[in-house]
């Protein structure tokens, strides 16, 4: 196995567990980094592409390819994190609500769980108000 | 082509015009905001229309490499009868929700509404609407694909954004889970195109296609591109995330996602089943009709249980996307081993009229949730004898969805179900039978509602003509549609390998 | 003879005359009463005249065609032949009658843009589906009308009017999903839609596989039996009572049942043929479902004490006839079956106008409130009596002229059991309605009717805009019998397209 063929396996390894994190993980920062991993991974899988055409010169297309998602997840994470601040501050915790942890006031448990719930009621936990309207 | 406008120019409008704008209503004052969307509109108006003067007759496919810098180094910009199709449909779509936003979100130079959390958030619709519309344009006419991969991140951080723009914790939070599927999308999408590159050193549409992509690598890379587009297309089981984000989107927003986003992430996916690897009849075009055929089911009873208005017409995209996704088996049906053109053309028209009738939807549900501030169903009680033209353009769009005649909906249906039953598939043709009886059903449902005066909301805000009238128009499009689908038809047909 | 107008585009001026005043009348106001009765004549009227050019154009040998392409291989065509014009000019009659009807009858009450717009537009729906010259065009026209007669079922805006109004959808809706499916079929497996007399299918293709086209067959009669109130999915059409006289009228006389009879005749005659039909054992079973709805609605109509309820199962019963007609090989009874479309019509429109009279000027809905109402209403009850009459087949009334027909054309055809079935059914038709009769004319007047309006009509009986239509069709009804023989009669143009082959 060649150094390259190393790289291009670390860099799937990198992706796996980055997403894996990013589903995985509930904390809304945790998810960010696990993207920016992932992100890291096909950046690696990409640049051990480049030698493959001629050994002696690297391909400069997957490197401009690489520049634009680093710019592309620069952009993304920030917003993202932004967004993750926003949660934190209007929900009170840094995470959605179906990883909530279970302590939480009510009243905004109910209001941010009501979404889930409404879906909730559509398997059969009977839920009057849900009969009434549909 | 002798006034040396050529399609690069109105390529290049489509693309940049909104992009400019969105940096114009950045500004944010009343004026700005207008000017911006009057840009935007305009640009991509004339863009389009110029597109349709140069395009047809000889040449199927307009190519233009950018900068001068054709494949495989460079980037090139394609166009063919589909993403002339698809251009269109986000033109007009796009002009009349530009419309009805200007309406919508009021007169916001009044001072205290301005700095107020509501009116920040609609300071930024112009903005990111227009850069949305940019990156859609864009990625209609790409050719290359990490282009799209750009192109539809940039997609879903605007949409992301667009979502988030209520201020509240529901907007908030459906706005994050969005952005995190959209995000987790786009990895999978950009591993897919790296190990492309990988194997086939070039990443141009065209060049892959005449590759010939076998084997497990490019099977792996068409997996990951797939579940990352499906993802973002809310193919079920992804689905859950869209329609708390759809519902809590301010109304053109709403319109903006349903009809127009989602149509992106799909396009992408044709592109790459059809055009670059040709795929053939199997399990694997199987397997996304079956979880079209999940979609359909599980979006239609789930919106019939649903309470509030908007969040009935989000989970009713769920299942009319499941309808594009049925049309992967049914494309690959044609006899001796071809394409099925019915398919092709009946899918997508579906996806044009989808994008037209859902607008209409959404609009008419916003002015009916302005009228009496609060979106649950039981609050519109009676509200077809006071808003009758809104009440009618959402039933107009709603009937279109459910197939019936004289609509787009309706000849989309009928072209499908020649598609199915062509090659014997009765299977497909019931559960589109199926699916339209069930959309049926919640459209209906709210009309029900609407009809029905016992019970009348206490306050009633007027609404602006403006968005009466755009809802409308939007919903008579849908069904003038039904009546001349010829052109449309023979455009995209071309567009078929 | 020459056409006196030969402008091709005929049939789409022909629709367009109701379109336009159904748009032009949701666009005006609701207070904007004289340009909306206006608007309505004015349409009623063109509509009327243009007929009467088509129908001259056609008997001198012209044609009358519009189409153009919705998509390769699928036109949209409105065609002005013989057997279409049958029913367009129904229609178009019937309309100009019912529009002074319904303005007399509605224009002092409540939404009214709403009703004659949409009353416009349901005369639009039903021409162009008697034009339709294919499958396509017939199905987006069938489909449109039942969006067209939703909003006059349910004007009202009362708990029962919308229950009956939901009924109405859910019937008609899940059949026209299932008439939509079939048609498709009908395009994938025969390669054509467009009507043609004597049917598109192939006869050696249908011998091949008689299964699969009957089966075909039975999924587009499914689609089509609602609106044509077949046993058992006829259940819509008594529960839609509810709607205002004007609406039953038309509902009953004009457009939704007879758009479903049309249907059949199509289906049966234009699409696969009567030969192929009988062959395949679809005739047979068309036959026997109209024979049992014939006998079911006369039997139900037995025990109502509702006028409108009885008129309605009585249409339920009769509306058959014109089904068992045309599901016959021999042309004779194929000519009662078609002539009876007409004639039931303008019977029934009278009947129904008659009802209404009785409603709108003294209050009475039950015929047991109907003692002696005759004394008081005569001019009324006089129209009524034909009508009734000619429902029994009692000459010279038009319905007599259908029965004969039908019965001479079963025994041709060497099924007695049919003549069986008629006289059965006139039988149970004079059962129904000579009480009716007999407590209007021979009952004690009761002291004061259930809500006689303040209006008072000097010596005339009643609203002149309600009597007069009425007395019309009653006219009608008994000049289609006496001058049956007439090659202008509907019974005239009946033959006449039979003896052409244009069925």
């Amino acid at each position: 196995m060649t150094p390259l063929d190393l790289y291009t396996l670390a860099g799937v390894i990198l992706f796996a567990a980055g997403i894996h994190a990013a589903l995985a993980r509930a904390h809304l920062v945790w998810k960010v980094l696990g993207l920016n991993v992932a992100g890291g991974g096909i950046f690696l899988v990409l640049l051990a592409a480049s030698p493959r055409v001629d050994p002696a010169v690297a391909d400069p297309v997957p490197q401009a390819m690489v520049l634009t998602g680093i710019v592309v997840a620069v952009a993304a994470s920030a917003l993202a994190l932004g967004l993750a601040l926003r949660v934190a501050v209007r929900t009170g915790q840094p995470f959605l609500p179906e990883d909530l942890p279970a302590d939480l006031p009510e009243d905004l448990l109910e209001d941010l769980a009501g979404d889930a719930a409404a879906d909730a009621a559509a398997n059969g936990a009977g839920d009057a108000a849900g009969d009434a309207a549909g | 082509m002798t006034s040396g406008l050529d399609s690069i120019h109105w390529m290049t409008l489509v693309v940049l015009g909104p992009l400019v704008a969105s940096m114009v209503a950045l500004a944010g004052t009343p004026r700005t905001l207008r000017l911006g969307l009057a840009l935007g509109v305009g640009s991509v108006l004339v863009g389009v229309g110029g597109l349709w003067l140069t395009f047809g007759g000889g040449d199927p496919v307009l190519r233009n490499p950018l900068g001068g810098w054709g494949a495989p180094l460079g980037i090139d910009l394609r166009l063919d009868g589909l993403a002339l199709v698809m251009l269109t449909m986000t033109a007009l779509v796009g002009a009349a929700i530009s419309l009805y936003s200007t309406a919508y979100f009021g007169d916001i130079s009044f001072l205290p509404l301005r700095d107020s959390p509501a009116g920040r958030g609609a300071r930024f619709f112009a903005p990111l609407w227009l850069l949305l519309w940019s990156a859609l344009n864009g990625i209609y006419l790409s050719g290359d694909l990490f282009n799209l991969y750009v192109l539809i991140e940039i997609l879903g951080l605007g949409a992301a954004a667009l979502v988030t723009l209520a201020v509240t914790p529901k907007a908030t939070v459906a706005g994050m889970r969005y952005l995190l599927v959209s995000l987790v999308g786009s990895l999978a999408f950009l591993m897919g195109v790296a190990l492309l590159y990988v194997v086939a050193g070039t990443l141009s549409l065209e060049l892959l296609a005449e590759e010939g992509l076998q084997g497990p690598l490019p099977a792996a890379a068409l997996a990951l591109m797939t579940v990352g587009m499906a993802a973002k297309t809310a193919l079920f089981p992804l689905h859950a995330w869209l329609p708390p984000a759809h519902a809590a989107a301010p109304a053109p927003g709403s319109a903006v996602l349903s009809a127009l986003v989602v149509k992106g992430s799909f396009y992408i996916i044709v592109r790459l089943w059809v055009d670059v690897y040709g795929v053939g009849p199997g399990p694997a075009v199987f397997v996304l009709g079956l979880l079209g055929a999940g979609a359909i089911l599980w979006g239609s009873i789930l919106a019939l249980r649903q309470r509030s208005l908007k969040r009935l017409v989000a989970y009713s995209t769920v299942a009319q996307l499941g309808y594009l996704f049925v049309m992967f088996p049914l494309l690959v049906s044609g006899d001796g081993g071809g394409w099925n053109v019915d398919a092709w053309t009946g899918g997508f028209y579906h996806a044009l009229s989808h994008g037209v009738a859902k607008a209409a939807m959404f609009l008419a549900a916003g002015s009916m949730s302005y009228a009496v501030a609060r979106d649950d169903l039981s609050a519109i009680s009676g509200i077809a004898h006071r808003l009758p033209m809104t009440f009618l353009a959402f039933g107009l769009g709603g009937l279109s969805l459910a197939g019936i005649p004289p609509s787009g909906g309706f000849v989309a249906k009928w072209l499908l179900l020649r598609a199915a039953l062509a090659d014997g598939g009765w299977g497909w043709a019931l559960l589109l039978t199926l699916g339209g009886l069930l959309t049926l059903a919640y459209v209906l449902m709210v009309l029900r509602y609407a009809i029905d005066r016992t019970d009348p909301p206490t306050t009633f805000r007027p609404v602006p003509r403006r968005m009466e009238w755009t809802a409308m128009g939007l919903a008579l499009l849908s069904v003038l549609l039904g009546f001349r689908a010829v052109e449309i038809t023979e455009l995209l047909a071309g567009a078929l390998p | 003879m020459t056409p006196l107008v030969a402008w091709e585009a005929l049939p789409l001026a022909v629709v367009l005359s109701s379109l336009v005043p159904g748009i032009g009348i949701m666009l005006l106001g609701e207070e904007a009463q004289r340009a909306r009765i206006t608007l309505n004549l004015l349409g009623a009227v063109a509509k009327v005249v243009l007929v009467g050019f088509m129908l001259q154009g056609v008997g001198a040998g012209a044609s009358y065609a519009w189409r153009f392409t919705v998509l390769p291989g699928l036109e949209f065509s409105l065609v002005g032949d013989a057997l279409a014009l049958l029913f367009v000019t129904l229609s178009a009659v019937l309309w100009l009658v019912t529009t002074v009807y319904a303005i007399g009858y509605l224009e002092g009450g409540e939404n009214r843009r709403r009703f004659f717009s949409f009353f416009s537009l349901c005369v639009t729906a039903t021409t162009g589906l008697a034009m339709a010259g294919d499958l396509f065009t017939f199905v987006l026209f069938y489909e449109a009308l039942t969006w067209a007669t939703y909003p006059l079922v349910v004007h009202r805006g009362t708990p029962e009017a919308i229950q009956a109004g939901r009924r109405y959808l859910v019937y008609t809706l899940v059949s026209g999903t299932v008439l939509v499916l079939g048609a498709v079929w009908f395009q994938v497996e025969t390669g054509g839609v467009a009507f043609q007399p004597g049917g598109v299918v192939d006869p050696e293709a249908a011998a091949a596989q008689p299964g699969r086209y009957l089966a075909l067959f039975l999924v587009l009669l499914a689609g089509a039996s609602v609106k044509a109130a077949l046993f058992p999915v006829h259940g819509w059409l008594p529960v839609a009572m509810v709607a205002p006289a004007p609406v039953s009228a038309l509902l009953h006389a004009v457009a939704v049942v007879k758009a479903g009879a049309f249907a059949l005749i199509r289906l049966l005659h234009s699409l696969f043929g009567i030969e192929v039909a009988s062959d395949i054992g679809a005739a047979g079973i068309v036959a026997v479902l109209a024979a049992v709805t014939i006998l079911y609605g006369s039997i139900r109509a037995l025990n109502q004490d509702d006028l409108k309820r009885l008129l309605a199962f009585s249409t339920v019963s009769q509306l058959s006839y014109v089904a068992l007609g045309v599901a016959l090989l021999t042309p004779t009874a194929q000519i009662g079956g078609l002539v009876h479309l007409v004639h039931q019509g303008i019977m029934k429109i009278t009947l129904f106008f008659c009802a209404g009279l009785l409603a709108h000027t003294l209050g009475v809905k039950k015929i047991s409130q109907m003692g002696g109402v005759a004394r008081r209403m005569p001019l009324t009850m006089m129209a009524f009596t034909v009508a009734a009459l000619g429902m029994i087949g009692i000459p010279p009334v038009a319905g007599f002229l259908s029965k004969w027909y039908l019965g001479v054309g079963a025994m041709e055809a060497g099924m007695p059991w049919v003549v069986g079935v008629l006289l059965a059914s006139s039988l149970l038709n004079a059962a129904y309605f000579l009480p009716v009769i007999r407590t209007a004319y021979l009952d004690a007047t009761p002291d004061r009717w259930p809500s006689e309006g303040d209006a008072r009509f000097g010596r005339i009986e009643a609203d002149v805009r309600l009597l007069v239509p009425a007395l019309v069709v009653a006219l009608l009804a008994l000049a289609s019998g006496v001058f049956g023989g007439s090659p202008w009669s509907p019974l005239g143009w009946t033959e006449l397209i039979v003896g052409r082959g244009d069925l």
